[in-house]
């Protein structure tokens, strides 16, 4: 039997379990216009990660991308389903340690570049091998704390 | 055609992923409170160092060959375990979650798929796509039937060219069979199989070549029919698809839970009635919370209280008590206070316990149990349910169990600080919680 307008809806409208949040919850008064305009809020990572299975969150902590735009303490998202070309940055593992730098081909032969001149490029050796753990396709970057003062 | 893909070591892969400098040198995962080695990689086996074996008694090898050894670090380990099905997800529609590292995929509906050479062809893209988009290493085995299946993804990691092994015609599974002893063949218990080995079938072809009404009689009935057909390549196995929620998530599918449980070992044993009490509260609240998110509800509360495993006495040293419930619930508070209640009845004051649980049993999906003869429905049945989700997501967003009932302890002293229960496990070698802890998050240099 249905006790309320908020029931018939509920078992009507949503096979899903998440309900969304109605304005209008009992069947006094004028229903909220937007009701019929509910929309999922932005899901930041389903928009940004094409894909979510491969993709994985890094903190930096150095500042050798500062010219990428990368800062230490910033988040970046690093794909593994993606093919490194010339030009990326990637995060590739030397001598057994990850590291974030731009992957170059310079005369046949890979260099990782820091985005900073006080880091010389690394040359790849053939015996060494580039083992690229994946690419990053975006940075978080927080704009300072000391900038940002609430509204009383 | 099923796949079988199993993860190999797949502890010790999932902290290589975050760590490559451990590549090639041998590693260890231990179990909760950093009891046993449960996950060994390749070098460590070859040194000889066992599963199941008590870390304490194979810490000198361990320290003689320097082997690096993680505490077990679950978080890490389901979540990678998550983004391995996402992958296999990309291949059939069809999957099936059998453990954190191993998922049946179903071929038959691909229906380009039939010739051997494709199929091989497909599992090579299986474990390449998974390896390369997580990191984890992985074997195939691709059969008509899942019991068959199995051995061939076995197989796989003995003599697989390229991790993946097809056993497509009787003659390819019965040379398989075979080469393996009775007890190896996914569903004949141990018992089942010293049983077998006293009449002399010792082999898996053995048993295959019995007839199948001598199965049905030997081997529990409608079982033992089925496990024959299955090795005769007539698939007959339930297959239990994992069902996808709305955001993509995957969860293995309720009909193939029977239980839900929670259990740890204690850093130290316990005699404190208190201690116990916030222990067997924590585990049930913990495993309430399983239920929900699986949308089930439970009958039967077991608790579970083991003494020293290793103490010379002779006797039981795991002790349970069961209480059940009249209605089917789900409730965080009423799952507790049986637990509670069990637990009381259990207890033997002076008794040190070196580990306790929760298990509940007897499960059905939430709101569609059936009233006891002498239960009327709860008039406040709505508003705990939506209690319950309050409590699910603030602990969603603000962290594991981070309002909880007052009986299962304070998580911060007087002094605001943040503090460990008493009972809590050892992990001395937990790795960061790389993928899931916001304070934790792997860093880069």
């Amino acid at each position: 039997m249905l006790t309320s307008l908020h029931d018939f809806i509920s078992a009507s409208l949503l096979t899903t379990r998440e309900l969304p949040l109605f304005g209008c919850p009992v069947p006094a008064g004028f229903p909220s216009p937007a009701d019929d305009h509910l929309d999922s809020p932005f899901d930041l990572a389903r928009h940004l990660f094409r894909h979510p299975a491969s993709t994985f969150l890094a903190r930096v902590s150095g500042d050798s991308m500062i010219g990428a735009g990368i800062h230490p303490g910033d988040l970046v998202a690093v794909d593994r389903a993606l093919q490194p070309r010339h030009g990326s940055i990637v995060v590739a593992v030397v001598e057994g340690e990850h590291t974030i730098k731009r992957l170059q081909h310079r005369a046949g032969q890979p260099w990782l570049v820091a985005e900073n001149a006080r880091y010389a490029p690394v040359p790849v050796s053939q015996e060494a091998g580039l083992l690229v753990w994946g690419v990053v396709t975006h940075v978080i970057h927080a704009l300072g704390e000391h900038q940002l003062t609430q509204v009383k | 055609m099923y796949a079988l893909v199993d993860c190999n070591n797949f502890y010790v892969s999932c902290e290589r992923v975050f760590a490559p400098q451990l590549e090639k040198r041998p590693v260890v995962v231990l179990s909760n409170n950093d009891g046993c080695l449960i996950s060994r990689s390749q070098e460590a086996k070859d040194l000889g160092l066992k599963m199941g074996e008590p870390y304490h008694l194979s810490r000198p090898l361990i320290e003689q060959h320097r082997v690096k050894v993680f505490s077990s670090n679950y978080a890490l380990y389901g979540d990678m375990s998550r983004r391995v099905v996402q992958v296999l997800s990309h291949f059939t529609s069809e999957v099936e979650v059998y453990s954190i590292d191993e998922a049946f995929l179903d071929f038959s509906g691909l229906k380009w798929l039939t010739k051997g050479s494709d199929l091989r062809a497909y599992g090579q893209r299986v474990h390449e796509t998974v390896k390369q988009h997580t990191g984890i290493p992985t074997c195939v085995g691709i059969a008509p039937t899942k019991t068959l299946a199995k051995l061939a993804n076995r197989r796989a990691r003995l003599h697989g060219t390229n991790n993946v092994l097809l056993l497509e015609t009787p003659a390819q599974w019965e040379h398989a069979l075979s080469e393996i002893s009775v007890d190896t063949i996914w569903g004949v218990g141990r018992r089942y199989a010293r049983k077998l080995t006293d009449m002399g079938i010792d082999t898996g072809l053995k048993l295959a070549n019995m007839p199948e009404h001598w199965l049905r009689r030997h081997l529990g009935g409608v079982v033992g029919q089925r496990l024959w057909r299955e090795l005769h390549g007539q698939p007959c196995l339930d297959w239990n698809p994992a069902e996808w929620d709305e955001d993509d998530q995957l969860h293995p599918n309720r009909a193939s839970r029977h239980s839900v449980t929670c259990t740890r070992s204690f850093g130290r044993p316990q005699h404190e009635a208190s201690a116990l009490n916030e222990a067997v509260a924590t585990f049930a609240a913990k495993a309430a919370e399983k239920l929900r998110r699986h949308g089930l509800a439970a009958h039967v509360v077991t608790v579970i209280l083991g003494t020293d495993k290793y103490a010379p006495i002779a006797g039981p040293k795991t002790h349970t008590a069961v209480v059940s419930l009249t209605d089917g619930s789900n409730h965080t508070s009423q799952l507790t206070q049986a637990a509670l209640q069990g637990l009381s009845r259990l207890r033997r004051p002076g008794t040190a316990y070196h580990r306790a649980g929760v298990l509940l049993s007897g499960l059905e999906p939430e709101g569609q149990g059936q009233l006891g003869l002498f239960s009327a429905p709860a008039a406040d049945q709505p508003r705990r349910q939506q209690l319950m989700t309050a409590l699910d997501g603030l602990n969603a967003r603000f962290g594991r169990q981070l309002v909880r009932l007052a009986a299962q302890g304070v998580a911060k002293n007087a002094a605001g600080e943040v503090q460990q229960p008493v009972w809590a496990g050892r992990a001395a070698h937990r790795s960061p919680l790389y993928t899931t802890g916001w304070d934790e998050l792997w860093e880069l240099r």
